[in-house]
């Protein structure tokens, strides 16, 4: 007999085998040393990324595993800033690693790498199957990660509401896929959307079963994203997790969720629209989170006095105006949403590291023990600021044009397209909630710099933090005034995402 | 035969009691408990799906949501007896430290 076996083309997957073999390999040598090693695993686990990096510029596009492991620029895109974030991430840790988890090191690298291979899965998915396996990969390590400090009761508490809200939000998840499938016929995205476009489905039409699953997804996605009114979970594990993998969480879970909520609901169910529900009414779903994000994670931000709960806050915001690039479901959308992602990564994972780097000096993440910082460590303060006012989008920083490309690829579609009066209320709302986020942004800055005490303390970063802190500042100076790589390496996405013309 | 609406029934009142069991429920073992019904509710309509339309891949992703489950309820074990080591307790209420 002859089995039609698929190509497997394992090559492709050559970065990912690689970062588990790595976690493995991480895991083995903090366990051989007899956990008696230092910083070595760290800076172990930063070549193996660094190593998986450049893996993933040999490899080249390419199909795998039949249709199940794509490699094409969507995948690849997002893939660097998988590897970005968890780069910045562990060379925030170092700090943490030699205050609280000298004895577990070794683990705490190993999921973190587990954790950035179903990242990088999930990227490379094309299917439900791939998409909920590369999800779970991602955030089951997370759980264990934001609880790592086990005798933190903060920290326990923290990972324990993150597992429920994780495993709630992707049982719902499972169940809407298991509609999917059943009205579709097919696991496959791409099957999928040839089934809604001859409006072909197994059973008939209904479309309330239809509208009921492609909630529970959205629900389960909004879960990963932390857009409202699934957010509540973010706040509590930002401030309680550990500060790197708060960092980590904030774009490398928000990234998962992003590509997730890309490949299925932009890329996979364009083509579905019942009677009573026009494709331009996707656009105004998506527009409704996104402006309930930008608005509650601006406003509640403001009252916090805890800087990583604050940054919590204004994550959900982010999240809110980088789901503004996807209402316009164009090429120029999703190039923006890229595009924001990837300046997202510099200037938060920056100000998560400063952030670290204070708290393991202090112990305090209360923005009021910041006072008086610029004049014991000028420099620290600068950076920091620098970061935060990117956050907020001040001109000649990146995050000015990550928002500028969004709420441009909005205002274009609406030009374009009739009935779009809500577009440009959106744009609105945004840009007024932009005000919002300037003021908490800048009160930090305020209160490092305009406080009339002198602060007790004078912060000296380890080596690799300083190394995050100035990638994370050459990133944002640097893409701020020279956008044009990025842009571009952006602009290749929606090559590989199809939309409507 | 028994048509698939019946199996399409049970899994809905399954996922029914697992979703208002995580809401209601104040005990961190039993709302894991219903989070699995919630899994194997999911598991059930797939199964259904798959024999009705004699297509192999809703099999295929039952197992992989097995395994799945396995690996969570491993993780979500341990981090249960975590948090009854540091609080003697593992009703949700009491979880309240965090807060905004």
């Amino acid at each position: 007999m002859d089995f039609p076996f698929p190509e497997y083309n394992l090559q492709y997957m050559l970065p990912e085998i690689f970062l588990f073999v790595w976690a493995l390999v991480v895991i083995s040598f903090d366990l051989l040393s007899k956990r008696n090693n230092g910083s070595t695993t760290g800076y172990l686990t930063l070549f193996g990324i660094a190593i998986a990096g450049l893996l993933l510029g040999l490899v080249g596009n390419g199909k795998g595993f039949g249709k199940m492991f794509i490699n094409d620029n969507v995948a690849v895109f997002f893939k660097v800033i998988f590897l970005g974030a968890a780069f910045m991430a562990v060379g925030s840790s170092f700090g943490v690693m030699q205050k609280k988890i000298v004895n577990h090191r070794g683990e705490f690298y190993a999921l973190l790498l587990m954790s950035t291979t179903g990242m990088m899965f999930l990227s490379s998915s094309q299917e439900l199957l791939s998409i909920y396996l590369g999800l779970e990969l991602t955030t089951i390590p997370l759980f264990a990660m934001a609880a790592f400090y086990k005798d933190d009761k903060l920290s326990v508490e923290s990972g324990i509401k993150y597992f429920i809200i994780g495993a709630f939000s992707s049982a719902l998840m499972v169940y809407g896929m298991s509609f999917l499938y059943g009205l579709t016929g097919s696991t496959d995205l791409a099957q999928m959307k040839v089934a809604f476009f001859k409006t072909h489905l197994q059973f008939g039409d209904m479309g309330i079963v239809m509208i009921l699953a492609l909630i529970m997804l959205a629900a389960g996605i909004g879960f990963k994203l932390a857009l409202p009114p699934f957010h509540q979970w973010a706040p509590d594990v930002y401030e309680g997790a550990p500060t790197p993998v708060a960092a980590f969480l904030s774009v490398g879970s928000k990234g998962a969720g992003l590509i997730a909520f890309a490949k299925i609901f932009v890329d996979g169910l364009y083509a579905y629209h019942s009677p009573d529900m026009a494709p331009n009414d996707w656009g105004m779903l998506i527009g409704i989170l996104a402006i309930a994000a930008m608005v509650l994670g601006n406003v509640l931000a403001i009252r916090q006095t805890n800087i990583k709960r604050m940054l919590a806050y204004s994550s959900i915001a982010q999240a809110g105006y980088i789901m503004i690039g996807m209402v316009a479901l164009s090429a120029s959308g999703i190039a923006s949403v890229g595009f924001y992602l990837f300046i997202y990564l510099f200037a938060n994972m920056g100000a998560f590291a400063a952030v670290a780097v204070f708290e393991d000096m202090t112990g305090s993440c209360q923005i009021k023990s910041y006072a008086g910082l610029a004049r014991t460590s000028p420099f620290f303060s600068a950076v920091m600021a620098v970061f935060l006012l990117s956050l907020a989008g001040i001109p000649p920083l990146a995050g000015f044009l990550a928002k500028y490309y969004v709420f441009a690829s909005v205002v274009d579609v609406a030009q374009r397209s009739a009935d779009s009066s809500w577009m440009y209320w959106m744009v609105g709302i945004g840009l007024l909630t932009t005000v919002f986020a300037l003021f908490y942004y800048a009160n930090v800055i305020k209160v490092m710099f305009f406080s009339p005490e002198t602060s007790p303390y004078k912060v000296e970063a380890p080596l690799p933090a300083k190394a995050v802190l100035a990638i994370g500042v050459i990133g944002v100076l640097l893409f701020g005034l020279y956008p044009e790589p990025i842009l571009q390496f952006a602009t290749g996405i929606s090559s590989s995402l199809h939309f409507m013309p | 035969m028994v048509p698939i609406s019946a199996y399409l029934i049970v899994a809905v009142v399954l996922f029914g009691i697992g979703t208002m069991g995580v809401l209601i429920s104040r005990n961190i073992i039993v709302l894991f408990m219903c989070v699995e019904l919630m899994l194997n509710a999911a598991n059930l309509a797939l199964i259904a799906f798959s024999r009705s339309l004699n297509i192999m891949d809703g099999h295929a992703f039952v197992f992989l949501v097995l395994t799945v489950a396995a690996a969570e309820a491993a993780v979500g074990l341990a981090m249960v007896i975590t948090i009854y080591n540091n609080r003697e307790s593992i009703n949700i209420d009491r979880f309240n430290i965090l807060k905004w």
